[in-house]
């Protein structure tokens, strides 16, 4: 009851007419970066890090909040109406709205994208308002190697779970660990891999990496693929459904819902894998089976939702952890840092009004997108017409002015250069840019975590498997490994869920259209 | 051989019209070029698939030899010269789109290039008001 208390008081605090604002702000920005395929909610977030220099915490994150929430909205426009994702997560709507939109339905397809997405939005932030504050209590009672093996966990299934190929995802993840390493060690006072040089002894700045990897090495991959043949948008009205179409969609929303957010939740989780089991689910559950291919409309409904409650979802081990699941959770949680604020399980108990105000700031945001993307989807799609140069030569520039004004230093600019390039070179040879962002934030606290842990049980590694919550963590991480060897072992194949595009696939699909 | 600058608009047909009439009285093929430079995801003014189904049929229809280009990540005007270049090309055909100064300065004007650096013969031509 308390924390209905916390989330009225939050309302209230998120009700003025400032927040307000940022929360408008957040979610144009965020549906317009989710239309455009490329740009994503991440790189958003990472190159308005430095308006938290300026403005107040809950000001920041409401609008980075509702920048999260808008890509989602987003990605499905562009799934819908050009069959190219614009996030991600929308890949499998592009399946069934596509052929929606070609067979004449686009509005429809719109329509039970929006609604559904609101449901499980309201849905997704309702359960967060409730379990977050639980996991966060229980959180705290955990200790130095329970905590330690949670974020081993979310840093193995991040890159063995997600992705086409765990080598790929491993060497992301050593990669971001690898600059996560760089400066003086808290412990001992010694400076690792500064290259002799005092700048680098405070460490690469989050900031300098998250937009390098995510703006610039995304800028100099669309240079290098720049001159591709249009696709070709099919022109739509305002979406509207039928009612047919609201007594089909209903369940598939709430489904949706309910496969989302205990994967977003889950450190391995993401968006990708949900909408794939809802889109499954879907398939074997319709009553019109024969549609499915041509246009069902179970087949949005379904997956927009999951992806949508997969994104509240992710803000819980966000919020009650610290733990970042996403990329966007992990900007996010730069933002936090740079207010002085300790993520963590303490959140809940140390700022109490900031995070009931984003969480209320949450539903209000997810109202303004469904009035924003109902009535407005076909003006979105015109967005898509911005000649790339353009917008891209924009994105550089707030990424050079975002990197420079972190320290003020020029060397942050070589950084940044260099970084993009590594992230250019990342993109062609298909490395998954998530482990590397997740290693670079986790690492260190791991590191801090593994240290504390030894000190505490005197220099004995046994004591990392002390705790009970920590075994069970290491039983499901070494389960998580070993499954994929062992069916494999059996002569079944597994199933590769996603594919990260690279070279080839990006040759292969400029040849072919 | 008359040469067509094309896009997927009125203007573009009304070009497409005088092109095939010209073809006509000179007894001569025509080349359709319908460019984009491919910067953007979305080019409304490239010929979808549909489209061009129906341009080639129309083509067909009215007798004349035809051939369609779809150059992709290619500057139009600089196409068109290129084809206009070329020993066969006798005239030019372009649609004209109402382009205020600033609209010419902010985005440039296709027609207004080609008008003076093509060095053959231009007909320049404007939908029939409906």
């Amino acid at each position: 009851m308390e924390n209905f208390d916390w989330l009225l008081q939050g309302f209230a605090e998120a009700a003025t007419p400032m927040n307000l604002l940022y929360a408008a702000i957040g979610v144009l920005l965020g549906t317009a970066v989710g239309v455009l395929p490329g740009i994503g909610p991440a790189m958003t977030v990472a190159l308005l890090l430095p308006i938290t220099y300026n403005v107040s915490p809950s000001a920041a994150f409401i609008m980075f909040a509702g920048i999260f929430y808008g890509g989602m909205y987003g990605g499905s426009t562009t799934s819908i109406l050009l069959n190219t994702p614009g996030e991600s997560s929308s890949v499998i709507t592009a399946l069934e709205g596509n052929k929606m939109a070609k067979a004449g339905r686009a509005a429809q397809a719109l329509a039970t994208a929006a609604i559904g997405s609101f449901v499980a939005g309201a849905i997704g932030t309702a359960l967060l308002a409730a379990f977050a504050p639980a996991v966060s209590r229980f959180a705290v009672t955990l200790g130095a190697p329970s905590y330690l093996a949670i974020m081993l966990f979310a840093l193995v299934a991040v890159t063995a779970v997600l992705g086409s190929s765990k080598m790929r995802g491993l060497i992301s993840l050593l990669l971001g660990l690898a600059i996560g390493v760089v400066g003086i060690d808290s412990l001992t006072g010694q400076p690792r891999a500064t290259f002799g040089m005092p700048l680098l002894s405070d460490g690469i700045d989050i900031v300098v990496i998250a937009v390098a990897v995510f703006a610039l090495g995304e800028a100099l991959w669309v240079a290098a693929h720049l001159r591709r043949r249009p696709a070709e948008v099919i022109p739509v009205g305002r979406p509207w459904m039928g009612k047919e179409d609201w007594k089909r969609s209903w369940k598939p929303w709430l489904r949706g819902t309910a496969y989302g957010f205990p994967f977003g939740a889950l450190p391995a989780g993401g968006a990708e894998l949900p909408t794939f089991l809802s889109y499954i689910t879907e398939k074997k559950l319709t009553k019109h089976p024969e549609e499915f291919g041509k246009g069902a409309i179970e087949g949005v409904a379904g997956p927009e939702a999951a992806n949508n409650a997969s994104a509240a979802g992710t803000l819980v081990p966000m919020l009650s952890l610290g733990l970042p699941t996403n990329a966007t959770a992990a900007v996010m949680l730069t933002a936090f840092v740079s207010y002085g604020i300790q993520p963590g399980p303490t959140l809940f108990d140390k700022e109490p009004l900031l995070i009931w105000t984003l969480i209320a700031s949450l539903f209000i945001g997810n109202f303004l997108l469904l009035a924003l993307n109902l009535p407005l989807a076909p003006l979105w799609a015109k967005l898509l017409r911005t000649p790339r140069p353009y917008l891209y030569a924009g994105i550089l520039f707030f990424a050079t002015l975002g990197a420079f004004a972190v320290n003020l230093q020029p060397l942050d600019l070589v950084l940044l250069l260099v970084f993009g390039l590594m992230g250019l070179m990342m993109r062609r040879f298909g490395l998954p840019v998530l482990p590397l962002i997740i290693g670079v934030i986790l690492g260190p606290r791991v590191e801090r975590q593994l240290r504390q842990s030894l000190q505490l049980g005197g220099g004995d590694w046994l004591s990392l498997f002390k705790e009970p919550v920590a075994i069970g963590t290491y039983i499901v991480m070494a389960l998580l490994l070993l499954a994929p060897l062992v069916l494999r072992l059996m002569h079944r194949s597994e199933e590769s869920l996603l594919i990260v595009e690279d070279d080839t696939d990006q040759k292969q699909k400029a040849g072919k259209l | 051989m008359i040469v067509v600058g094309y896009t997927a608009d009125r203007f573009g047909h009304a070009a497409l019209e005088h092109g095939i009439a010209e073809a006509n009285l000179r007894k001569t093929s025509v080349l359709v070029i319908n460019a984009t430079s491919g910067e953007s995801y979305v080019d409304s003014r490239f010929a979808g698939s549909p489209e061009v189904h129906d341009v080639e049929a129309h083509l067909a229809e009215c007798g004349v030899e035809y051939e369609l280009a779809q150059p992709v990540g290619v500057d139009a005007a600089d196409e068109l010269l290129a084809a206009m270049g070329r020993e066969e090309a006798q005239l030019l055909v372009v649609g004209i789109r109402h382009r205020s100064p600033v609209g010419k300065l902010l985005l440039g004007s296709v027609a207004q290039k080609l008008i003076l650096e093509c060095p053959k013969p231009l007909l320049a031509v404007k939908p029939t008001e409906d």
